[in-house]
């Protein structure tokens, strides 16, 4: 009898069911690649040790230290002491739980560390139709690799550190089509920030979320991420695509990819993981790219968003929505375009990779940021930050008046040391405008590496397409 | 973990719909390695003004908020990052319930990892509640049951599992482990 058609995510979910799921209990779903690192990690090994258990499967755990680590490079490289000490013990901590228990870890110094979601698919730890967790919401970044990736509390990774498995209810599906062309000047992040305006912020609340349709497939790898990194602003905690030939090449001759035969193999399986013909959703959107323009949010969640020429609604009687735009210092009513910006941070794990620093380069070349501005870009990974000075992008950036930094979450969340002031405008290529997010009182925009640049050059709301 | 069976207690409101996790425990707090201590910091930025003084206007600074466990908040409440620090937060000052027609999911299953319970009710009874700060309510988990003051009971949906815990008081690690065998196996296989 022929299979019944499945969805991509229902082809990974099946692959890793250890027990399936009953009306009394969840299924047990067991777990490829787990990611920890300092922040989110440390309680869970408190709790190993308290229910006196070991990590099971230790080689399946990667470590790394991005959230709380200095951005500064003194106190990356140059013997400085971390400036914050709570951030330094965290760091320390995570050194000795992974020595305690054989975790690989790739440390404040490493070659390879970075932002856990940027390491792993430079690494090729991300591969098609595997399970990855971490103790972190933008863990849905690796689907783009085909992966079912998502993020877990503190607690679940003790789980998984202790059983390699989850306890997971079956999430419903949610296919968000696109076609059409993006428009010059219209970006992977302009297109997750458009989905996020259609779907809601809670919109995807209980689904995975599958990106399909020919714009989605003419992506390149590191725009797919930029769209799965943000369907957990969308409430979905995983987006995936499907993996092509886009794919193949992107991991061919990566470091923790397959080689050799166990390539030929790997292709083979990752192959099968395409949704097939006929295979059902439990939700449809459709999504027009071409009618996209850039877009920059202008209140307190990622779904107060508008094409930049557009103008703050208005909601009258909607006191949330006044509360948010009193935070944020802005009126109903008015445009966004050429509102003063005092800091530009183009950097996290949506928008830090060397495509994301080529094209703000690009605008940047030749000019300077607007007199009084403050613009810090910091490279998802050092080998991101190595590839870059490679090709003379920090050359760019420094000559341009932005601080080029070592690679960390930096400004996206606050907790580092770089932080936007009180009141501060910050045109931002991060995920989250929540307030505080980005430091008490910070008024943050997210806008795409492009829009930021041109911002920075002119120390206002600026539209890249007028400078490009 | 405390087991939860029942529980009757009066409502503090916070009507804002997505309350998200930077509100809840700002990111800045989180180089604690620990999961006590943080009931302090719960909504600091809400909760205390620049200079660290209590805002006297935040519902959670005034005196009827004393000894409350039950939170009404707006739809969406806990969007946002992964950080269990929100539900350590929310138990550590005191809460045992958070209820709204909504609960982002990463928020939902850490909750449920510390026994507190998210509490999910169609739209007018969170309307009335919203309305109505500080009322008795009771629930019972055992049940699934919210029973409102003017007597009116209503039913709120609780995985069977996620109901198994918070009545037993663990965290479903437990059952992960009782399942080692079948890991085993899987591993063989695969």
């Amino acid at each position: 009898m022929a299979r019944a058609p499945q969805t991509l995510f229902d082809k990974v979910w099946q692959r890793h069911e250890v027990c399936p799921e009953s009306a009394a209990t969840p299924a047990v779903l067991y777990v490829d690649v787990h990611l920890i690192h300092e922040v989110t990690s440390p309680q869970a090994f408190a709790l190993l040790r308290e229910r006196g258990l070991n990590v099971r499967r230790a080689a399946r755990t990667l470590a790394t230290m991005d959230h709380s680590t200095p951005t500064r490079t003194a106190q990356v490289f140059g013997g400085t002491p971390i400036a914050i000490d709570a951030a330094a013990r965290q760091v320390h901590e995570l050194e000795e739980n992974c020595a305690r228990y054989g975790i690989e870890l790739l440390g404040l110094t490493h070659g390879q560390r970075g932002i856990v979601h940027v390491i792993g698919p430079e690494l090729g730890l991300t591969q098609p139709g595997k399970t990855i967790v971490c103790g972190d919401s933008h863990t849905s970044t690796h689907g783009a690799l085909g992966a079912l990736a998502f993020g877990i509390g503190s607690t679940e990774v003790a789980h998984v550190l202790a059983t390699q498995c989850l306890l997971q209810r079956k999430p419903r599906r949610l296919a968000v089509n696109v076609s059409g062309p993006l428009g010059a000047g219209v970006t992977a992040k302009d297109l997750i920030l458009a989905i996020i305006a259609r779907l809601g912020i809670a919109g995807g609340t209980g689904h995975v979320i599958e990106y399909r349709g020919a714009t989605i497939d003419a992506l390149d790898m590191e725009e797919r991420m930029t769209v799965c990194n943000m369907s957990i602003e969308a409430g979905a905690r995983a987006g995936m695509i499907a993996p092509d030939e886009t794919t193949f090449a992107y991991l061919a001759g990566r470091p923790r990819a397959p080689a050799g035969e166990a390539w030929e193999r790997a292709l083979a399986s990752w192959r099968e993981l395409c949704t097939d013909p006929g295979a059902s959703f439990d939700r449809e959107v459709a999504m027009d790219a071409a009618a996209i323009e850039p877009m920059i949010t202008y209140g307190t969640n990622p779904g107060m968003v508008i094409p930049i020429g557009g103008q703050i609604p208005q909601r009258p009687g909607d006191a949330v929505f006044a509360r948010a735009l009193e935070y944020m210092g802005l009126n109903a009513g008015e445009p966004i375009k050429d509102h003063p910006v005092n800091v530009v941070f183009i950097g996290s794990c949506t928008n830090s990779r060397l495509s994301d620093l080529r094209s703000a380069a690009a605008l940047l070349r030749g000019r300077r940021i607007a007199r009084g501005l403050t613009m810090l870009v910091v490279p998802g990974s050092q080998q991101v930050k190595r590839a870059a000075e490679a090709e003379g992008l920090d050359r760019v950036f420094l000559e341009a008046g932005a601080e080029w930094r070592e690679s960390g979450c930096s400004m996206c969340l606050g907790m580092n040391g770089d932080v936007v002031g009180r009141g501060q405008y910050a045109i931002s290529t991060s995920n989250r405008n929540f307030e505080g997010r980005q430091g008490a009182g910070a008024r943050t925009l997210l806008a795409s590496p492009l829009t930021a640049a041109a911002s920075a050059v002119r120390g206002r709301v600026t539209d890249p397409r007028e400078l490009s | 973990m405390e087991a939860f069976t029942r529980l009757t207690s009066r409502t503090v409101v916070l009507p804002a719909a997505n309350i998200d996790t930077d509100q809840i425990i700002p990111a800045r707090f989180l180089t604690t390695t620990t999961r006590t201590g943080l009931g302090e910091r719960l909504f600091a930025d809400w909760r205390y003004d620049e200079q660290g003084a209590r805002r006297p206007d935040f519902v959670l600074n005034q005196q009827a908020a004393a000894g409350c466990r039950i939170l009404v908040a707006g739809r969406n409440f806990g969007c946002g990052s992964s950080r269990e620090h929100a539900a350590w937060a929310l138990v550590d000052h005191g809460f045992r319930a958070v209820i709204s027609t909504e609960i982002a999911d990463i928020f939902r299953n850490n909750a449920l990892k510390n026994g507190l319970l998210p509490l999910i009710v169609m739209e007018p009874t969170a309307a009335w509640l919203l309305a109505h700060p500080g009322v008795e309510v009771t629930i019972d988990v055992e049940q699934g049951t919210l029973t409102l003051p003017r007597g009116e009971t209503v039913g709120f949906p609780l995985e069977p599992f996620a109901r198994h815990c918070l009545l037993e008081g663990v965290d479903g690690l437990g059952f992960l482990l009782s399942r080692t065998a079948e890991i085993d196996d899987f591993e063989r296989r695969t």
